[in-house]
Protein backbone atom coordinates (compact mmCIF):
# COMPACT_ATOMS: atom_id res chain seq x y z
CA UNK A 1 0.00 0.00 0.00
CA UNK A 2 1.25 3.44 -0.75
CA UNK A 3 1.66 5.66 1.90
CA UNK A 4 2.27 9.71 1.84
CA UNK A 5 5.32 11.33 3.46
CA UNK A 6 6.50 14.49 3.74
CA UNK A 7 10.14 14.98 3.53
CA UNK A 8 13.00 16.62 2.41
CA UNK A 9 15.05 15.57 -0.61
CA UNK A 10 17.52 14.46 1.48
CA UNK A 11 15.75 12.16 3.65
CA UNK A 12 13.85 10.70 0.55
CA UNK A 13 17.34 9.97 -1.08
CA UNK A 14 18.71 7.95 2.35
CA UNK A 15 15.21 5.92 2.39
CA UNK A 16 15.23 5.25 -0.46
CA UNK A 17 18.79 3.26 -0.22
CA UNK A 18 17.10 1.71 2.83
CA UNK A 19 14.50 0.43 0.57
CA UNK A 20 16.17 -0.65 -2.01
CA UNK A 21 18.77 -3.00 0.20
CA UNK A 22 21.61 -0.51 1.54
CA UNK A 23 22.81 -1.93 4.35
CA UNK A 24 25.86 0.15 4.80
CA UNK A 25 26.66 3.90 4.78
CA UNK A 26 30.18 5.55 5.00
CA UNK A 27 29.97 9.71 5.12
CA UNK A 28 31.63 12.83 6.32
CA UNK A 29 29.75 15.48 7.14
CA UNK A 30 28.94 18.26 5.11
CA UNK A 31 26.34 21.21 4.03
CA UNK A 32 24.21 20.69 2.51
CA UNK A 33 23.41 16.84 3.02
CA UNK A 34 24.04 16.87 6.78
CA UNK A 35 20.02 15.14 6.65
CA UNK A 36 21.06 12.60 4.59
CA UNK A 37 24.11 11.22 7.33
CA UNK A 38 21.86 12.13 10.42
CA UNK A 39 19.18 10.08 8.67
CA UNK A 40 21.45 7.26 8.33
CA UNK A 41 23.05 6.86 11.17
CA UNK A 42 19.48 5.96 12.48
CA UNK A 43 17.80 4.00 9.94
CA UNK A 44 21.69 1.73 9.42
CA UNK A 45 21.45 0.80 12.88
CA UNK A 46 17.05 -0.25 12.68
CA UNK A 47 18.12 -2.07 9.74
CA UNK A 48 21.07 -4.28 11.30
CA UNK A 49 23.31 -2.26 8.46
CA UNK A 50 26.23 -0.52 9.09
CA UNK A 51 26.95 3.17 9.96
CA UNK A 52 30.13 4.68 10.09
CA UNK A 53 30.79 8.30 10.43
CA UNK A 54 34.71 8.38 8.61
CA UNK A 55 37.67 10.30 9.78
CA UNK A 56 37.40 11.64 6.01
CA UNK A 57 35.82 11.74 2.78
CA UNK A 58 38.46 9.49 1.40
CA UNK A 59 38.14 7.34 3.97
CA UNK A 60 34.35 6.79 3.64
CA UNK A 61 34.24 5.85 -0.11
CA UNK A 62 36.92 3.23 0.71
CA UNK A 63 34.79 2.30 3.32
CA UNK A 64 32.46 1.84 0.69
CA UNK A 65 34.70 -0.29 -1.84
CA UNK A 66 35.76 -2.17 1.10
CA UNK A 67 31.68 -3.02 1.55
CA UNK A 68 30.89 -3.68 -2.08
CA UNK A 69 34.02 -6.15 -2.10
CA UNK A 70 32.14 -8.22 0.59
CA UNK A 71 28.81 -7.80 -1.51
CA UNK A 72 27.03 -5.51 0.26
CA UNK A 73 24.97 -2.89 -1.21
CA UNK A 74 26.97 0.43 0.20
CA UNK A 75 26.46 3.93 -0.32
CA UNK A 76 28.66 6.95 0.58
CA UNK A 77 27.17 10.92 0.08
CA UNK A 78 28.71 14.31 0.26
CA UNK A 79 28.55 18.09 -1.83
CA UNK A 80 30.97 19.37 -4.07
CA UNK A 81 34.26 19.71 -2.16
CA UNK A 82 34.12 16.04 -0.78
CA UNK A 83 32.74 14.65 -4.46
CA UNK A 84 36.12 15.87 -5.14
CA UNK A 85 38.04 14.02 -2.64
CA UNK A 86 36.21 10.57 -3.35
CA UNK A 87 37.25 10.80 -7.22
CA UNK A 88 40.05 8.21 -6.24
CA UNK A 89 37.80 6.11 -5.00
CA UNK A 90 35.51 6.33 -7.67
CA UNK A 91 38.24 5.72 -10.39
CA UNK A 92 39.29 2.39 -8.26
CA UNK A 93 35.39 1.37 -7.59
CA UNK A 94 35.49 2.10 -11.78
CA UNK A 95 38.67 -0.13 -12.46
CA UNK A 96 37.39 -2.55 -10.09
CA UNK A 97 34.30 -3.06 -11.05
CA UNK A 98 32.42 -2.43 -8.45
CA UNK A 99 28.79 -1.42 -7.32
CA UNK A 100 28.34 1.30 -4.87
CA UNK A 101 26.01 4.53 -4.51
CA UNK A 102 27.63 7.92 -4.60
CA UNK A 103 25.18 11.28 -3.55
CA UNK A 104 26.84 14.72 -4.68
CA UNK A 105 24.26 17.54 -3.20
CA UNK A 106 26.00 20.26 -5.41
CA UNK A 107 26.71 23.37 -3.71
CA UNK A 108 28.60 26.24 -5.33
CA UNK A 109 32.60 26.47 -5.83
CA UNK A 110 35.12 26.49 -7.04
CA UNK A 111 37.04 25.92 -4.12
CA UNK A 112 35.32 26.07 -1.01
CA UNK A 113 32.37 28.30 -2.63
CA UNK A 114 29.70 28.59 -0.69
CA UNK A 115 26.74 26.26 0.33
CA UNK A 116 24.53 27.72 -1.66
CA UNK A 117 22.73 25.11 -4.49
CA UNK A 118 24.71 24.68 -7.78
CA UNK A 119 25.54 22.50 -10.83
CA UNK A 120 29.17 23.38 -11.08
CA UNK A 121 30.30 19.63 -11.02
CA UNK A 122 28.30 18.40 -14.13
CA UNK A 123 31.79 17.95 -16.32
CA UNK A 124 33.27 16.13 -12.81
CA UNK A 125 30.42 13.15 -13.00
CA UNK A 126 29.89 13.20 -16.67
CA UNK A 127 33.16 13.28 -17.94
CA UNK A 128 35.13 10.92 -15.18
CA UNK A 129 36.13 13.08 -12.57
CA UNK A 130 38.99 10.43 -11.35
CA UNK A 131 42.26 9.68 -13.20
CA UNK A 132 41.69 6.67 -16.23
CA UNK A 133 39.08 6.55 -18.94
CA UNK A 134 35.97 5.31 -17.09
CA UNK A 135 32.52 6.19 -16.93
CA UNK A 136 30.12 6.08 -13.97
CA UNK A 137 26.18 6.48 -14.35
CA UNK A 138 24.52 9.85 -13.03
CA UNK A 139 21.10 9.98 -12.25
CA UNK A 140 19.54 13.97 -11.98
CA UNK A 141 16.90 13.75 -9.89
CA UNK A 142 14.26 16.96 -10.07
CA UNK A 143 11.95 16.09 -6.87
CA UNK A 144 11.92 14.85 -3.64
CA UNK A 145 9.82 11.78 -4.77
CA UNK A 146 13.04 11.45 -7.57
CA UNK A 147 14.87 11.64 -4.49
CA UNK A 148 13.79 8.70 -3.61
CA UNK A 149 12.82 6.65 -6.68
CA UNK A 150 15.57 7.44 -8.22
CA UNK A 151 18.19 6.29 -5.58
CA UNK A 152 16.17 3.08 -5.20
CA UNK A 153 16.81 2.31 -8.94
CA UNK A 154 20.63 3.18 -8.50
CA UNK A 155 21.49 0.12 -6.44
CA UNK A 156 19.83 -2.14 -9.03
CA UNK A 157 22.17 -0.23 -12.22
CA UNK A 158 25.08 -0.37 -9.72
CA UNK A 159 25.05 -4.39 -9.31
CA UNK A 160 23.30 -4.73 -12.97
CA UNK A 161 26.77 -3.74 -14.51
CA UNK A 162 28.89 -3.47 -11.85
CA UNK A 163 29.32 -0.32 -11.78
CA UNK A 164 29.79 3.34 -9.52
CA UNK A 165 25.93 5.21 -9.83
CA UNK A 166 26.41 8.81 -8.93
CA UNK A 167 23.04 10.83 -7.46
CA UNK A 168 23.52 14.25 -8.72
CA UNK A 169 21.42 16.54 -6.87
CA UNK A 170 21.68 19.73 -5.91
CA UNK A 171 21.44 21.28 -1.97
CA UNK A 172 17.82 22.85 -3.49
CA UNK A 173 16.68 19.37 -4.01
CA UNK A 174 18.42 18.19 -0.89
CA UNK A 175 17.02 21.01 1.23
CA UNK A 176 13.34 21.62 0.66
CA UNK A 177 10.50 19.26 1.35
CA UNK A 178 7.79 17.86 -0.66
CA UNK A 179 5.38 15.08 -0.11
CA UNK A 180 6.71 11.24 -1.29
CA UNK A 181 4.33 8.82 -1.93
CA UNK A 182 6.30 5.08 -1.81
CA UNK A 183 4.51 1.36 -1.12
CA UNK A 184 5.48 0.30 2.48
CA UNK A 185 5.95 -2.94 1.40
CA UNK A 186 7.96 -2.37 -0.99
CA UNK A 187 11.44 -4.61 -1.69
CA UNK A 188 15.15 -4.30 -3.14
CA UNK A 189 15.07 -4.18 -6.52
CA UNK A 190 17.13 -6.05 -9.06
CA UNK A 191 18.73 -8.21 -6.56
CA UNK A 192 21.07 -10.39 -7.85
CA UNK A 193 24.12 -12.99 -6.74
CA UNK A 194 27.48 -11.76 -6.71
CA UNK A 195 29.58 -14.65 -7.06
CA UNK A 196 32.84 -12.20 -7.69
CA UNK A 197 32.53 -10.85 -4.41
CA UNK A 198 35.53 -12.07 -1.50
CA UNK A 199 33.39 -13.56 1.20
CA UNK A 200 36.12 -16.13 1.83
CA UNK A 201 37.87 -19.01 -0.75
CA UNK A 202 35.10 -21.88 0.85
CA UNK A 203 34.40 -24.02 -1.81
CA UNK A 204 35.74 -22.68 -4.48
CA UNK A 205 39.11 -20.92 -6.00
CA UNK A 206 40.29 -18.16 -4.15
CA UNK A 207 39.59 -14.76 -5.96
CA UNK A 208 40.97 -11.13 -6.40
CA UNK A 209 39.36 -7.81 -7.13
CA UNK A 210 41.72 -5.55 -8.71
CA UNK A 211 42.50 -2.95 -11.29
CA UNK A 212 45.70 -3.05 -11.49
CA UNK A 213 46.91 -5.52 -14.82
CA UNK A 214 50.51 -5.40 -15.50
CA UNK A 215 50.91 -7.77 -18.03
CA UNK A 216 51.80 -6.63 -22.00
CA UNK A 217 48.27 -5.44 -23.43
CA UNK A 218 46.29 -6.61 -20.38
CA UNK A 219 45.19 -3.19 -19.23
CA UNK A 220 44.59 -2.54 -22.95
CA UNK A 221 41.58 -5.48 -22.23
CA UNK A 222 40.48 -4.51 -19.00
CA UNK A 223 39.85 -1.09 -21.17
CA UNK A 224 38.42 -2.34 -24.08
CA UNK A 225 36.22 -4.75 -21.82
CA UNK A 226 34.94 -1.40 -19.53
CA UNK A 227 34.22 0.62 -22.88
CA UNK A 228 32.07 -2.66 -23.95
CA UNK A 229 30.09 -2.18 -20.68
CA UNK A 230 29.52 1.96 -20.94
CA UNK A 231 28.23 1.37 -25.00
CA UNK A 232 25.66 -1.80 -23.53
CA UNK A 233 24.67 0.73 -20.77
CA UNK A 234 24.68 3.91 -23.53
CA UNK A 235 22.38 1.99 -25.52
CA UNK A 236 19.52 0.71 -23.08
CA UNK A 237 19.85 3.20 -20.01
CA UNK A 238 18.65 6.32 -20.88
CA UNK A 239 16.58 8.41 -19.17
CA UNK A 240 15.01 11.52 -20.17
CA UNK A 241 11.49 13.18 -19.32
CA UNK A 242 9.84 14.53 -23.00
CA UNK A 243 7.58 17.48 -22.37
CA UNK A 244 5.51 19.28 -24.76
CA UNK A 245 8.41 17.91 -27.60
CA UNK A 246 5.81 17.55 -30.55
CA UNK A 247 6.16 20.65 -32.48
CA UNK A 248 8.11 22.63 -30.67
CA UNK A 249 9.65 25.23 -31.94
CA UNK A 250 12.04 26.07 -29.12
CA UNK A 251 12.95 23.14 -26.49
CA UNK A 252 14.51 23.77 -23.41
CA UNK A 253 17.28 21.17 -21.59
CA UNK A 254 17.60 21.61 -18.23
CA UNK A 255 18.64 18.46 -15.33
CA UNK A 256 17.35 18.98 -11.50
CA UNK A 257 16.42 22.48 -10.23
CA UNK A 258 16.51 24.22 -13.39
CA UNK A 259 14.83 21.31 -14.85
CA UNK A 260 12.32 21.59 -13.19
CA UNK A 261 11.40 25.59 -13.08
CA UNK A 262 11.61 25.01 -17.08
CA UNK A 263 8.83 23.09 -17.06
CA UNK A 264 6.37 25.47 -15.67
CA UNK A 265 8.53 28.58 -18.21
CA UNK A 266 6.91 25.95 -21.45
CA UNK A 267 3.26 26.38 -19.78
CA UNK A 268 3.46 29.75 -19.67
CA UNK A 269 5.64 30.40 -23.02
CA UNK A 270 2.11 28.25 -24.08
CA UNK A 271 0.20 31.23 -22.74
CA UNK A 272 2.67 33.92 -24.31
CA UNK A 273 1.86 31.38 -28.19
CA UNK A 274 5.31 30.14 -27.93
CA UNK A 275 5.70 26.75 -29.02
CA UNK A 276 7.71 25.78 -26.43
CA UNK A 277 9.08 21.86 -25.06
CA UNK A 278 11.11 20.31 -22.63
CA UNK A 279 13.85 18.05 -22.25
CA UNK A 280 15.34 17.04 -18.95
CA UNK A 281 17.85 14.83 -18.89
CA UNK A 282 17.23 12.18 -15.98
CA UNK A 283 20.30 10.05 -16.50
CA UNK A 284 23.25 12.77 -17.29
CA UNK A 285 25.77 9.92 -18.45
CA UNK A 286 24.83 7.89 -20.71
CA UNK A 287 23.18 11.29 -21.68
CA UNK A 288 20.16 11.67 -24.02
CA UNK A 289 21.96 12.16 -27.31
CA UNK A 290 19.44 10.17 -29.77
CA UNK A 291 16.36 11.97 -27.65
CA UNK A 292 17.72 15.26 -28.76
CA UNK A 293 19.41 14.27 -32.37
CA UNK A 294 15.83 13.23 -33.15
CA UNK A 295 14.36 16.16 -31.86
CA UNK A 296 17.05 18.95 -34.02
CA UNK A 297 15.96 17.25 -37.20
CA UNK A 298 14.26 20.30 -38.14
CA UNK A 299 14.35 23.93 -37.26
CA UNK A 300 13.78 23.86 -33.68
CA UNK A 301 16.23 26.13 -31.58
CA UNK A 302 17.45 24.56 -28.00
CA UNK A 303 17.75 26.57 -24.84
CA UNK A 304 20.73 24.94 -22.51
CA UNK A 305 19.27 26.45 -18.69
CA UNK A 306 21.71 25.40 -16.27
CA UNK A 307 23.13 26.87 -12.82
CA UNK A 308 26.68 26.56 -13.61
CA UNK A 309 28.71 28.41 -16.10
CA UNK A 310 27.42 25.93 -18.83
CA UNK A 311 28.28 22.44 -18.89
CA UNK A 312 25.90 20.38 -19.88
CA UNK A 313 25.55 22.87 -23.20
CA UNK A 314 28.31 21.38 -24.64
CA UNK A 315 26.47 17.88 -24.41
CA UNK A 316 23.52 19.75 -26.08
CA UNK A 317 25.81 20.84 -28.88
CA UNK A 318 27.44 18.03 -29.61
CA UNK A 319 23.62 16.23 -30.26
CA UNK A 320 22.14 19.08 -32.19
CA UNK A 321 25.34 19.60 -34.00
CA UNK A 322 24.10 22.68 -34.99
CA UNK A 323 25.85 25.60 -32.67
CA UNK A 324 23.62 28.24 -33.98
CA UNK A 325 20.35 26.39 -32.89
CA UNK A 326 22.24 26.15 -29.16
CA UNK A 327 21.58 28.99 -26.85
CA UNK A 328 22.74 29.29 -23.16
CA UNK A 329 21.25 30.67 -20.22
CA UNK A 330 23.05 30.06 -16.62
CA UNK A 331 24.13 31.52 -13.44
CA UNK A 332 26.88 29.72 -11.88
CA UNK A 333 28.14 30.35 -8.12
CA UNK A 334 24.76 29.71 -6.54
CA UNK A 335 22.72 31.89 -8.70
CA UNK A 336 19.63 30.03 -9.53
CA UNK A 337 17.85 31.28 -13.07
CA UNK A 338 14.92 33.07 -12.81
CA UNK A 339 11.46 32.17 -14.60
CA UNK A 340 11.16 35.69 -16.05
CA UNK A 341 14.40 34.98 -18.05
CA UNK A 342 14.08 31.61 -19.18
CA UNK A 343 10.61 32.68 -20.78
CA UNK A 344 12.18 35.85 -22.37
CA UNK A 345 15.41 33.65 -23.51
CA UNK A 346 13.57 30.99 -25.16
CA UNK A 347 11.36 33.55 -27.50
CA UNK A 348 13.94 35.67 -28.09
CA UNK A 349 15.27 32.21 -29.51
CA UNK A 350 12.61 31.79 -32.04
CA UNK A 351 12.52 35.84 -32.19
CA UNK A 352 9.74 36.32 -30.83
CA UNK A 353 9.11 39.31 -28.02
CA UNK A 354 7.60 38.37 -24.67
CA UNK B 1 50.96 -19.70 -0.45
CA UNK B 2 50.72 -20.47 -4.29
CA UNK B 3 53.52 -22.33 -5.94
CA UNK B 4 54.34 -19.85 -7.72
CA UNK B 5 58.22 -17.52 -7.75
CA UNK B 6 57.02 -13.77 -6.45
CA UNK B 7 58.76 -10.80 -7.93
CA UNK B 8 60.66 -9.57 -4.78
CA UNK B 9 64.36 -9.31 -4.94
CA UNK B 10 67.22 -11.45 -3.01
CA UNK B 11 66.91 -10.67 0.36
CA UNK B 12 63.63 -8.77 0.91
CA UNK B 13 61.33 -9.54 3.80
CA UNK B 14 58.20 -9.56 2.37
CA UNK B 15 58.13 -13.37 1.28
CA UNK B 16 58.90 -14.02 4.62
CA UNK B 17 56.16 -12.41 5.55
CA UNK B 18 54.18 -14.00 3.28
CA UNK B 19 54.90 -17.10 4.12
CA UNK B 20 54.28 -16.64 7.97
CA UNK B 21 50.97 -15.19 7.66
CA UNK B 22 50.23 -18.27 5.54
CA UNK B 23 51.02 -20.76 8.04
CA UNK B 24 49.13 -19.03 10.36
CA UNK B 25 46.15 -19.16 8.72
CA UNK B 26 46.48 -22.74 7.50
CA UNK B 27 47.17 -23.61 11.70
CA UNK B 28 43.85 -21.51 12.80
CA UNK B 29 42.18 -23.69 9.85
CA UNK B 30 40.85 -20.05 8.65
CA UNK B 31 41.81 -20.18 4.88
CA UNK B 32 38.09 -20.25 3.90
CA UNK B 33 37.35 -17.39 6.02
CA UNK B 34 39.88 -15.20 5.21
CA UNK B 35 39.67 -11.51 2.88
CA UNK B 36 43.26 -9.96 3.16
CA UNK B 37 44.11 -6.48 1.51
CA UNK B 38 46.57 -5.47 -0.06
CA UNK B 39 48.38 -2.45 -0.39
CA UNK B 40 50.03 0.02 -2.73
CA UNK B 41 53.91 -0.46 -2.73
CA UNK B 42 56.18 -3.61 -3.06
CA UNK B 43 53.49 -6.07 -2.10
CA UNK B 44 50.81 -4.33 -4.76
CA UNK B 45 50.26 -7.96 -6.13
CA UNK B 46 50.52 -10.16 -3.25
CA UNK B 47 47.27 -12.00 -4.40
CA UNK B 48 49.59 -13.47 -7.00
CA UNK B 49 51.10 -14.84 -4.04
CA UNK B 50 48.90 -15.89 -1.46
CA UNK B 51 45.86 -19.08 -1.60
CA UNK B 52 43.51 -16.91 -0.08
CA UNK B 53 40.73 -13.85 -1.00
CA UNK B 54 42.61 -10.70 -1.69
CA UNK B 55 41.36 -6.70 -2.51
CA UNK B 56 43.61 -4.37 -4.00
CA UNK B 57 43.16 -0.56 -2.06
CA UNK B 58 44.33 2.58 -3.00
CA UNK B 59 47.29 4.05 -1.64
CA UNK B 60 46.90 4.27 2.27
CA UNK B 61 43.35 3.69 2.03
CA UNK B 62 43.71 0.13 3.27
CA UNK B 63 42.41 0.23 6.59
CA UNK B 64 39.47 1.80 5.74
CA UNK B 65 39.36 -1.53 2.77
CA UNK B 66 39.51 -3.78 5.98
CA UNK B 67 37.18 -1.78 7.83
CA UNK B 68 34.50 -1.93 5.13
CA UNK B 69 34.84 -5.78 4.69
CA UNK B 70 35.04 -6.45 8.38
CA UNK B 71 32.13 -4.81 9.00
CA UNK B 72 29.99 -6.29 6.46
CA UNK B 73 31.20 -9.94 7.44
CA UNK B 74 32.56 -9.76 10.94
CA UNK B 75 32.95 -13.58 10.68
CA UNK B 76 35.85 -13.27 8.66
CA UNK B 77 39.27 -13.12 9.27
CA UNK B 78 39.94 -9.45 8.00
CA UNK B 79 43.20 -8.26 7.44
CA UNK B 80 45.64 -5.29 5.86
CA UNK B 81 49.16 -5.70 4.84
CA UNK B 82 50.81 -2.18 4.72
CA UNK B 83 54.13 -0.61 3.83
CA UNK B 84 55.50 2.10 5.74
CA UNK B 85 54.71 4.29 2.74
CA UNK B 86 51.13 3.47 2.79
CA UNK B 87 50.62 3.10 6.31
CA UNK B 88 52.53 5.53 8.16
CA UNK B 89 52.32 8.33 5.43
CA UNK B 90 49.88 8.83 3.12
CA UNK B 91 47.52 6.66 4.98
CA UNK B 92 48.53 8.41 9.05
CA UNK B 93 44.89 8.91 8.99
CA UNK B 94 43.60 5.43 8.36
CA UNK B 95 45.83 4.30 10.41
CA UNK B 96 44.78 6.38 13.37
CA UNK B 97 41.21 6.54 12.89
CA UNK B 98 40.58 2.73 12.17
CA UNK B 99 42.81 2.06 15.38
CA UNK B 100 41.28 4.71 17.53
CA UNK B 101 37.90 2.74 16.18
CA UNK B 102 38.71 -0.32 17.84
CA UNK B 103 38.41 -2.20 14.55
CA UNK B 104 38.57 -5.74 14.77
CA UNK B 105 40.70 -6.61 12.23
CA UNK B 106 44.16 -6.77 12.23
CA UNK B 107 47.21 -4.95 10.39
CA UNK B 108 50.62 -6.57 9.49
CA UNK B 109 52.47 -3.63 8.87
CA UNK B 110 56.10 -3.78 7.10
CA UNK B 111 58.95 -1.03 7.73
CA UNK B 112 61.76 -1.33 5.87
CA UNK B 113 62.45 2.08 5.88
CA UNK B 114 62.30 3.17 2.35
CA UNK B 115 59.77 2.98 -0.84
CA UNK B 116 60.84 0.10 -2.38
CA UNK B 117 58.28 0.12 -5.17
CA UNK B 118 59.24 3.50 -6.79
CA UNK B 119 63.03 2.97 -6.24
CA UNK B 120 64.23 3.98 -2.99
CA UNK B 121 62.62 7.16 -1.76
CA UNK B 122 62.81 8.00 2.00
CA UNK B 123 59.99 6.88 3.61
CA UNK B 124 58.51 8.38 7.16
CA UNK B 125 60.26 5.56 8.70
CA UNK B 126 64.05 6.12 7.47
CA UNK B 127 66.74 6.47 9.86
CA UNK B 128 68.38 9.62 10.52
CA UNK B 129 71.26 9.99 8.63
CA UNK B 130 70.12 7.67 6.33
CA UNK B 131 70.69 7.92 2.17
CA UNK B 132 67.63 7.20 0.35
CA UNK B 133 67.14 8.80 -3.34
CA UNK B 134 64.89 11.47 -1.89
CA UNK B 135 67.60 12.03 1.22
CA UNK B 136 70.64 12.45 -0.92
CA UNK B 137 72.24 14.53 2.00
CA UNK B 138 71.03 12.24 4.09
CA UNK B 139 68.07 12.18 6.50
CA UNK B 140 68.58 15.21 8.77
CA UNK B 141 67.03 16.13 12.09
CA UNK B 142 66.14 19.76 11.05
CA UNK B 143 64.99 19.10 7.52
CA UNK B 144 63.50 15.48 7.03
CA UNK B 145 62.47 15.66 10.23
CA UNK B 146 62.25 12.61 12.28
CA UNK B 147 61.61 8.66 11.75
CA UNK B 148 57.87 8.04 12.40
CA UNK B 149 57.07 5.78 15.42
CA UNK B 150 53.90 4.30 14.89
CA UNK B 151 52.93 1.04 17.93
CA UNK B 152 54.21 4.31 20.20
CA UNK B 153 51.79 6.46 18.56
CA UNK B 154 48.81 3.96 18.55
CA UNK B 155 49.29 2.45 21.98
CA UNK B 156 47.76 5.80 23.45
CA UNK B 157 44.70 4.77 21.92
CA UNK B 158 41.90 3.21 23.56
CA UNK B 159 40.47 0.99 21.02
CA UNK B 160 43.78 -0.73 20.44
CA UNK B 161 43.94 -4.48 21.74
CA UNK B 162 47.32 -5.75 20.81
CA UNK B 163 50.35 -4.36 19.28
CA UNK B 164 53.78 -5.88 18.99
CA UNK B 165 57.23 -5.12 16.82
CA UNK B 166 58.64 -7.99 15.72
CA UNK B 167 61.83 -7.94 13.16
CA UNK B 168 63.29 -10.61 10.39
CA UNK B 169 66.66 -10.20 11.22
CA UNK B 170 67.48 -13.66 12.99
CA UNK B 171 65.53 -17.54 13.38
CA UNK B 172 63.93 -16.24 16.69
CA UNK B 173 63.39 -12.73 15.70
CA UNK B 174 61.30 -14.92 12.48
CA UNK B 175 60.04 -17.23 14.70
CA UNK B 176 58.98 -14.61 17.04
CA UNK B 177 57.49 -12.37 13.94
CA UNK B 178 55.07 -15.62 13.45
CA UNK B 179 54.15 -15.76 17.08
CA UNK B 180 53.09 -12.16 16.60
CA UNK B 181 51.33 -12.79 13.93
CA UNK B 182 49.60 -15.65 14.89
CA UNK B 183 48.48 -13.02 18.08
CA UNK B 184 47.06 -10.36 16.29
CA UNK B 185 44.59 -12.92 14.41
CA UNK B 186 43.69 -14.72 17.50
CA UNK B 187 42.88 -11.26 19.05
CA UNK B 188 41.01 -10.79 16.45
CA UNK B 189 38.86 -13.76 16.17
CA UNK B 190 38.38 -13.21 19.92
CA UNK B 191 36.58 -10.57 18.96
CA UNK B 192 39.04 -8.40 20.99
CA UNK B 193 39.37 -5.49 18.88
CA UNK B 194 42.14 -3.69 16.57
CA UNK B 195 45.59 -5.15 16.66
CA UNK B 196 48.96 -4.12 14.34
CA UNK B 197 52.19 -6.09 13.91
CA UNK B 198 55.51 -3.81 12.93
CA UNK B 199 58.08 -6.41 10.97
CA UNK B 200 61.15 -4.25 10.56
CA UNK B 201 62.32 -5.39 7.50
CA UNK B 202 65.75 -5.75 5.45
CA UNK B 203 65.86 -3.95 1.92
CA UNK B 204 68.77 -4.90 0.56
CA UNK B 205 68.33 -3.13 -2.67
CA UNK B 206 67.67 0.55 -1.72
CA UNK B 207 69.86 0.12 1.43
CA UNK B 208 72.55 -0.63 -0.73
CA UNK B 209 73.64 -3.54 1.23
CA UNK B 210 74.02 -7.06 0.76
CA UNK B 211 71.33 -9.63 2.49
CA UNK B 212 73.52 -10.49 5.16
CA UNK B 213 74.87 -6.52 5.96
CA UNK B 214 71.14 -5.60 5.42
CA UNK B 215 70.23 -8.18 8.70
CA UNK B 216 73.60 -6.99 10.40
CA UNK B 217 72.26 -3.39 10.26
CA UNK B 218 68.45 -4.32 12.00
CA UNK B 219 70.35 -6.15 14.41
CA UNK B 220 72.92 -3.74 15.49
CA UNK B 221 71.62 -0.08 14.40
CA UNK B 222 67.20 -0.60 12.80
CA UNK B 223 66.28 -1.82 16.52
CA UNK B 224 67.62 1.16 18.27
CA UNK B 225 64.92 3.52 16.80
CA UNK B 226 62.77 0.91 16.48
CA UNK B 227 62.76 -1.27 19.48
CA UNK B 228 61.38 -5.08 19.38
CA UNK B 229 58.55 -6.14 21.81
CA UNK B 230 55.13 -5.86 22.83
CA UNK B 231 53.99 -1.72 23.13
CA UNK B 232 50.89 -2.95 24.06
CA UNK B 233 48.34 -5.41 25.74
CA UNK B 234 44.97 -5.17 26.68
CA UNK B 235 43.87 -7.81 29.32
Amino acid sequence: MKKKYLSTGNEACAEGAVRAGCRFYAGYPITPQNELIAYMSRRMEEKKGVFIQAESELAAVNMVFGAAVAGARAMTSSSSPGISLKQEGISYLAGCELPAVIVNVMRAGPGLGSISAAQGDYFQATKGGGHGDYHIIVLAPASVQEMFDLTYDAFALADKYRIPVMMLSDGMLGQMMEPLEFDAEIKPSGVINKPWALTGAKGREAQSIKSLWLGEGALERHNEKLQEKYRSIAKTEVKAEAYKTDNAEVIIVAYGTPGRMARACVDRLAEKGVKAGLVRPITLWPFPHETLRRLAQGTTKFLVVEMSAGQMVEDVRLAVQDDSRVSFYGRAGGGVPLNEEIIRRAAEAVGKKV
Amino acid sequence: MKDVATHYCAGCGHGLVHRLICEVIDELRMREKTVAVAPVGCAVVAYDYWDFDTTEAAHGRTPAVATGIKRVLPDRLVFAYQGDGDLAAIGTAETIHTANRGENLSIIFINNGVYGMTGGQMAPTTLLGQRTATSQFTRRREKEGFPIKILEMLASLDGVAYLERTSLHSPKTVNDTKKAIKKSFQTQLDGKGFSMVEVVSPCPTYWGMSPVESMHRIETEVVKTYPLGIIKESK
